[in-house]
């Protein structure tokens, strides 16, 4: 198929930059460890409490005007569908750039699912769809979800979308449909075969790291031991998965 | 507006009519079997139960990460796609054909792609 | 209206009525089968402007609806007399409006083909899956109610009844206040005050709709309210438009001074264009002021259809409010990062607009349309217009004190 071919082919491109981009940042070394979350869970495993997802975002590399992770969220989840009104469409991960007030210090970063331990979401959704797995990640449940779209009133980062209209062209991996809310899955498909999520591995400057925040090995772990980093929000407490460092 | 209320009275009609014909004894459906090789199941248990296996692997795949599950939903479209478009469904699509002669409706396209996949979410023992 | 002496007339009346109704909701449901067949596209409403106008429709109907409950428990639990003869039709109107507003939210579902997995799933930690449990319980709680009042050999039961139905709607009250309350990111409704501004709200606003149903019922059957009574009813509705006047004000003074929601604030109050527009013209002047002056200067709360209007008026400032609060709350921006200026492709730091589009409109209006269609019905099949044993009030000193 020429499709999975060029599908690998930049995929393949993209690892290469990842690691030349590696390479080339000595102190960065351990990012290779980057290539590999995790190994993929043994089929009939369920997902496991002792791990727990997390991503660092380095907003210091995320460059302004840079998209690489956004399109490589919609290509990797499907998510192809036009609409008129940008706002009735799905953003499961946006770029916001941002301008401190008082210094005129700019940054740029991408906004996602930020993957609570306390998510909001989960906590007013009337049936149960919204949920966090063991292993922290959160996702929709669009078997029970009935599109009332409390979690979106909830969450604190406008990190969830309803499907506004009828879908065809899905993904076979990443199923999405009318009237349900969605939202980033961290690529949960391709982190049970031990793969990062697609917009980590897009990442043209390195910027994004993921992997287990229980693991104290890891390299997001070792990252964030050593250098400052927040959540967005914090005043919540919902203490999220995805950190960042750099605002 | 009105296409979408012929729709109605035909859908209305439709579940009038759908026992009646059932009675005249309308035509099996032609389920017809592409690939060769053997179901997760013997046909008979199939028949009988793919639902609730599929109801079974959809919990635990989704809600407790659990892959690689025998009655994988990707993992029937993979095997059951119609050679000639593809697809599970449309005319002919084994999923179909019989749904339509049971006059079972599914919601589980709206969000699953029907076309058998340039990719697979079966990790182990789905594949054809 | 004269009908007392024309029953054709009367009767022809009615079923132009009941057909109006039913257009009106035959439009919303035509309206919800658009939208679930071809998405919520066709709305206005989008990922920014989450609930729009069918949610300010429904929680209308669903806050006046335990609202309007309260006449029969001033009846019923604190033993009023004059109020005792309005319960039945009050507990008609709570059903029908709970009706019309439910109907309006689940039509509204982006799924509303999985109305069964709503009730079969439930989450004790949602505020909207309480209301799962709350909302069928009040129809189930005051429809007994309702048995005990019309049903003589029921009537001893009345009051634990009566007693049962109002906790219940405090309650009730209270869950639809808090599915606001609990949203603890968004800066118009991270506050404590939103539950019992609720209450208070319903109260209100449930009285100025019994007040209009009643007086229109009278009308149609050509009598007139005895004027002490309806005295009552007016000072009444104007303590509680007093009263919900100063729980919003202390909302917004509590979002100033406490925490410190001034963008928000400023932006709802003075800079927001529509919003302020809706907010200072429709809710406080046309919704409160001019209701309390029409209610309470002399001169003017004695002309009869004074408190016909300020009812009317008081609905018109509960939709402005219900507007400002639900559209208005979604359209200012979430401030995820204090002190810095935001641009993003998905409004970030940018003031929305919301546009309704047709099938949400009708949709929204439906809710009215089906309450009234019920309500028209129902008072014309069972006795509930307010019938008061004058002599009987005056002997036992009701109507003076
Ligand atoms: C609103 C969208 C939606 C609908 C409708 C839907 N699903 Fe799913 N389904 C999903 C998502 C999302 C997943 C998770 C995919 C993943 O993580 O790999 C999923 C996963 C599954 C899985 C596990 C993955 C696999 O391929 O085996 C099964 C089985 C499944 N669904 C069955 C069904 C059935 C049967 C129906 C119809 C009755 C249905 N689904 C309807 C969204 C949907
Ligand atoms: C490895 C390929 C494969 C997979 C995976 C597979 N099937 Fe089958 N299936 C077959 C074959 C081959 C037959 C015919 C076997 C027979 O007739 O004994 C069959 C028969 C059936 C039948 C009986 C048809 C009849 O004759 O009435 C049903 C129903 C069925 N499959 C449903 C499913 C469902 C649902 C799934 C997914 C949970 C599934 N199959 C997965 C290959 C597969
Ligand atoms: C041999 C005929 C047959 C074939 C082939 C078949 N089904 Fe079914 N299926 C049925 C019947 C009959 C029902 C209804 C059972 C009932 O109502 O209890 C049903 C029901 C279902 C349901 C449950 C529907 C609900 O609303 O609960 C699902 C899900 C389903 N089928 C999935 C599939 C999928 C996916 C395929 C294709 C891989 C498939 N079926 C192929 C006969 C078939």
């Amino acid at each position: 198929m020429t499709g999975s071919q060029e599908k690998s082919r930049r995929t393949f491109l993209a690892a290469t930059v990842a690691g030349f981009g590696a390479v080339a940042l000595a102190p960065g070394l351990h990012l290779i460890a980057l290539s590999h979350a995790g190994a993929p869970r043994a089929a009939g495993e369920p997902a496991s409490s002792k791990v727990r997802w997390g991503m660092l975002i380095d907003t210091t590399k995320c460059a302004s005007g840079c998209d690489a992770c956004v399109k490589a969220c919609n290509t990797e989840n499907g998510i192809n569908e036009t609409v008129a009104d940008a706002r009735q469409g799905s953003q499961w991960i946006r770029k916001i750039d941002l301008k401190d007030q008082k210094t005129g210090r700019t940054h740029s970063l991408p906004m996602l699912c930020q993957h609570c331990e306390h998510p909001p979401c989960v906590d007013v959704c009337p049936t149960g769809a919204s949920m966090k797995r063991a292993d922290g990640i959160v996702l929709v449940d669009r078997h029970i979800c009935i599109g009332c779209r409390y979690c979106m009133m909830a969450c604190p980062f406008k990190a969830r979308s309803l499907v506004h209209q009828p879908l065809t062209e899905q993904n076979p991996e990443v199923p999405r449909g009318v009237g349900c809310v969605e939202s980033c899955t961290f690529c949960v498909h391709r982190v049970d075969k031990g793969q990062q999520p697609a917009c980590v591995e897009a990442c043209p400057e390195g910027a994004m790291v993921f992997g287990d925040l229980n693991d104290p090995k890891s390299a997001i772990s070792l990252r964030l031991a050593q250098e400052a980093s927040t959540q967005v929000r914090a005043d919540l407490k919902l203490n999220q998965g995805v950190r960042y460092q750099g605002i | 507006m009105t296409a979408r209320l012929c729709v109605l009275l035909a859908a209305l009609m439709g579940t009038v009519l759908a026992p009646t014909s059932v009675g005249a004894g309308a035509p099996k459906p032609n389920i017809r079997i592409e690939n060769p090789g053997q179901c997760i199941a013997p046909a008979e248990e199939m028949r009988r139960n793919h639902m609730e296996m599929l109801k079974h692997t959809r919990d635990r795949t989704l809600r407790l990460g659990i892959r690689g599950e025998k009655a994988s939903l990707n993992g029937c479209i993979e095997c059951h796609a119609s050679k000639t478009t593809g697809s599970v469904l449309g005319p002919g699509g084994f999923c179909q054909e019989c749904h339509a002669y049971a006059a079972v409706k599914l919601d589980c396209w709206d969000c699953h792609q029907p076309k058998a996949s340039l990719k697979t979410t079966g990790m182990a023992g789905v594949k054809p | 209206m004269a009908f007392a002496q024309n029953p054709r007339a009367e009767e022809r009346m009615f079923y132009l009525l009941v057909a109006l109704g039913g257009l009106v909701t035959a439009a919303g449901l035509g309206a919800a089968l658009y939208m679930e067949h071809a998405g919520h596209v066709v709305t206005g409403m989008n990922n920014q402007i989450v609930w729009g106008l069918p949610h300010v429709f429904a929680i209308f109907l669903i806050v006046a609806a335990s609202g309007v409950l309260n006449v029969a428990s001033i009846g019923s639990v604190f033993g009023k007399a004059v109020y005792k003869p309005r319960a039945p039709l009050s507990g008609l109107l709570a059903l029908t409006m709970l009706a019309g507003g439910l109907a309006v939210i689940m039509l509204d579902l982006g799924r509303a083909d999985r109305l069964i997995v709503a009730m079969t799933h439930f989450n004790p930690t949602s505020v909207f899956g309480w209301n799962v449990i709350l909302y069928p319980g009040f129809f189930a709680i005051v429809g007994l109610y309702l048995w005990t009042l019309m049903d003589r050999a029921m009537n001893p039961y009345a009051k634990p009844a009566g007693i049962a139905a109002f906790l219940w709607r405090l309650i009730l009250t209270t869950g639809t206040g808090s599915i606001f309350g609990f949203l603890v990111a968004r800066q118009a409704y991270q506050s404590a005050v939103i539950a019992p501004m609720f209450i208070i709200l319903s109260f209100c606003w449930g009285l100025a709709v019994f007040l209009i149903v009643q007086k229109v019922m009278y009308a149609w059957n050509g009598l007139e309210l005895d004027m002490r009574i309806r005295n009552r009813l007016k000072n009444l509705l104007g303590v509680f438009v007093a009263a919900a006047a100063y729980f919003v004000a202390v909302y917004h003074l509590t979002n100033l001074y406490f925490a410190k929601e001034m963008a928000f604030e400023r932006f709802i109050l003075l800079e927001g264009g529509l919003f302020p527009f809706l907010f200072w013209g429709g809710y406080v002047f046309l919704g409160t002021l001019l209701p309390l002056i029409l209610l309470y200067v002399p001169a003017i709360s004695r002309v009869r259809g004074s408190a016909f209007l300020a009812s009317l008026l008081v609905i018109l400032g509960a939709f402005a409010f219900l507007y400002v609060f639900i559209i208005g709350g979604q359209v200012f921006p979430l401030d995820l990062f204090p002190g810095y200026e935001v641009t993003s492709s998905f409004m970030d730091g940018k003031i929305d607009s919301y546009a309704p589009r047709w099938p949400e409109i009708l949709l929204a209006v439906s809710g009215l349309g089906m309450t009234f269609l019920f309500v028209t019905i129902g008072v014309r099949i069972f006795k509930f217009l307010p019938q008061d044993d004058l002599a009987k009030l005056e002997g036992s000193g009701a109507l003076h004190d």
